[in-house]
């Protein structure tokens, strides 16, 4: 029923939206891939040229690169873990007849509304510092010793932090689903004489499948992206202990002025992240008819 | 059925709700009260709960470092000017979308949503030379471009998902009545609409507040938000929790009120609808 008029006013309203996202995708990812090829480093402008595939060689055969492979592989799969698990317990926690649900909730979602070097930041100093944080407060109480948590588990504790950062996000969205199933079903069960663990398994979990999925694959889209966490933390040490992928890209781009190493770096991570987008597009993709 | 809950087990799990709320609360509860400590008691072993001298001091020594308030109103331009920017380029967009469909519609939506999937470490080297060239290297105009940039994916699609509930049978009513374009958009659609855009707009404020990966990397110090000068508390000198605590407050306390009002479009914005 739409005429051609609207059709045309349609494309107009649509076509500075689609213009500068084109823009903002295409000509960052061609120059990335571009200097992926070249000779080019910031303090040597005079050296440039066409090396083939000398950049990506170099950058998967660096010393760190494996180890930054491992360390995202941790850090995505560890925070996955925790706030998957922990968000799950505390969706069914907080769906319980309890006094004060709302402020439950508030208190809950609050950490992910704090920006990234806060977070960090008051992790770092005034928790895992030990000297003077609460941990190595709480160790004294207890006659114990304390732990220098980012020297000596830098991944685990950088992993402590995103997890609390974003364990309220799985939290929420897991509880927004599990308020959507419907309680008749359950009563059913119940009235049937399946116990509780046979409800979660045979009920809730399917239906908290898509949700968990949803959360699974957005998360590690931005867990593949931490980079502040870690450089107001770690820096990526000690050594090159919390050294992750997109750090190394990072260090290599603002630190080292390796603009081709840098490229190369990031077409690497522009792989990964694809893999991954890939089951994320799939999994809303099927949402959207609905 | 409904079977009633025994008073005894509902205070059962609202204690170990609470506790568990309270644990994961805490660090920042933890932060608030250390703003108000001096530096010395701050470091206290073992630590003061409340029984400390409360002081202003820290917001004092905070504020009156010069350029504090410059890096506040950067954040605030660079918040509220990205998601202008963003909602009035995206406004069009999704209503075209919601309303005029077309067979690509679809493959549209997904496609501006996968330029959100880059990750943003593997074009930072093109964006900062080409800010170099362009002059935009730590400049407010060109932060609120990229924060817009990075945003619009997630604008279009929540007022999509909005303005599709919208019922297309009233513009027709409406059209029936002898409504012009004009009026019809502004008198019927418009007021239907706002709910909608006011959501996505607290949403991207938001995202874009905390946004630390473009604020920290593309700014010295003209364009700076606090997201960066929070972070320039990395390097310790000297004592200095108290005025960390104080400086985090004041740039967690306007988002973390303006997250509690948005729960519900949290999950619609953040799940692109997948969830809701």
């Amino acid at each position: 029923m739409s005429t051609q008029a609207s059709r045309s006013a349609a494309r107009a309203m649509l076509s500075p939206s689609v213009v500068l996202l084109l823009i903002w995708m295409i000509v960052p990812l061609v120059l990335t891939l571009w200097f992926s090829f070249q000779r080019y480093n910031l303090l040597y402008p005079d050296r440039t040229g066409f090396i083939g595939l000398f950049n990506y060689t170099s950058f998967v055969a660096s010393p760190a690169f494996l180890g930054a492979v491992l360390h995202t592989l941790v850090l995505v799969l560890g925070v996955l873990f925790i706030t998957v698990i922990g968000g799950i317990l505390l969706a069914l926690l907080i769906d319980q007849p309890i006094w004060g649900q709302g402020p439950v909730r508030i208190l809950v979602i609050a950490p992910f509304f704090i920006m990234p070097p806060v977070a960090a930041l008051v992790w770092k100093n005034m928790f895992m510092n030990p000297t003077n944080g609460l941990f190595a407060e709480l160790a004294k109480a207890l006659g114990l010793q304390p732990y220098d948590f980012l020297g000596d588990a830098p991944l685990l504790s950088i992993i402590v932090i995103v997890a609390w950062q974003w364990l309220p996000f799985a939290t929420l969205i897991l509880l927004t689903a599990l308020q959507s199933l419907s309680s008749e079903e359950l009563e059913a069960a119940e009235m049937d004489g399946a116990p509780a663990i046979k409800r979660f398994w045979f009920i809730m979990l399917p239906h908290l499948a898509r949700a968990i999925t949803v959360v699974v694959l957005i998360q590690t889209i931005f867990l593949l992206g931490v980079l502040v966490e870690i450089l107001v933390t770690t820096n990526g040490g000690p050594g090159s202990a919390s050294t992750t992928l997109t750090f190394l890209v990072y260090s290599k781009s603002i630190l080292s002025s390796d603009v081709g190493a840098a490229a190369a770096g990031g077409v690497v991570a522009v792989v990964l992240a694809n893999i991954v987008a890939i089951f994320l597009m799939r999994a809303i993709g099927k949402n959207l008819d609905a | 059925m409904a079977r009633a809950v025994t008073t005894q087990r509902k205070a059962l799990t609202t204690a170990a709700a609470w506790t568990v709320a309270l644990l994961i609360f805490f660090p920042i509860l933890w932060t608030i009260l250390t703003s108000f400590k001096s530096e010395t008691d701050a470091v206290m072993s073992p630590p003061l709960w409340l029984g400390f001298d409360w002081t202003l001091e820290n917001y004092q020594t905070v504020l009156e470092r010069a350029n504090y308030f410059k890096f506040f109103l950067n954040s605030v331009i660079i918040a509220v000017g990205s998601t202008a920017l963003g909602v009035l380029v995206a406004v069009p967009a999704a209503w075209s979308m919601a309303f005029v469909p077309g067979t690509r519609t679809k493959d549209l939506l997904m496609w501006m949503l996968s330029t959100k999937m880059m990750p943003s470490v593997a074009v930072l080297v093109p964006i900062y030379l080409i800010f170099i060239k362009l002059g935009l290297l730590d400049t407010r105009i060109g932060l609120v471009l990229v924060i817009m940039l990075i945003n619009l994916p997630i604008i279009v699609w929540m007022l999509y998902t909005y303005f599709k509930e919208i019922p297309g049978e009233i513009l027709e009513a409406a059209r029936m009545d002898g409504a012009t374009l004009r009026s019809e958009i502004l008198y019927v659609l418009l007021p239907m609409a706002v709910p909608g855009i006011a959501s996505t707009i607290l949403l991207n404020i938001i995202l874009a507040w905390n946004e630390a990966f473009w604020t920290i990397t593309l700014t010295t110090t003209n364009a700076a938000p606090l997201t960066k000068f929070i972070s320039s508390f990395s390097s310790p000198q000297g004592l200095f929790y108290a005025k960390l605590s104080a400086a985090s407050t004041m740039a967690i306390a306007p988002i973390l009120i303006m997250g509690w009002f948005s729960q519900k479009q949290l999950v619609r914005g953040l799940t692109f609808g997948a969830v809701k």
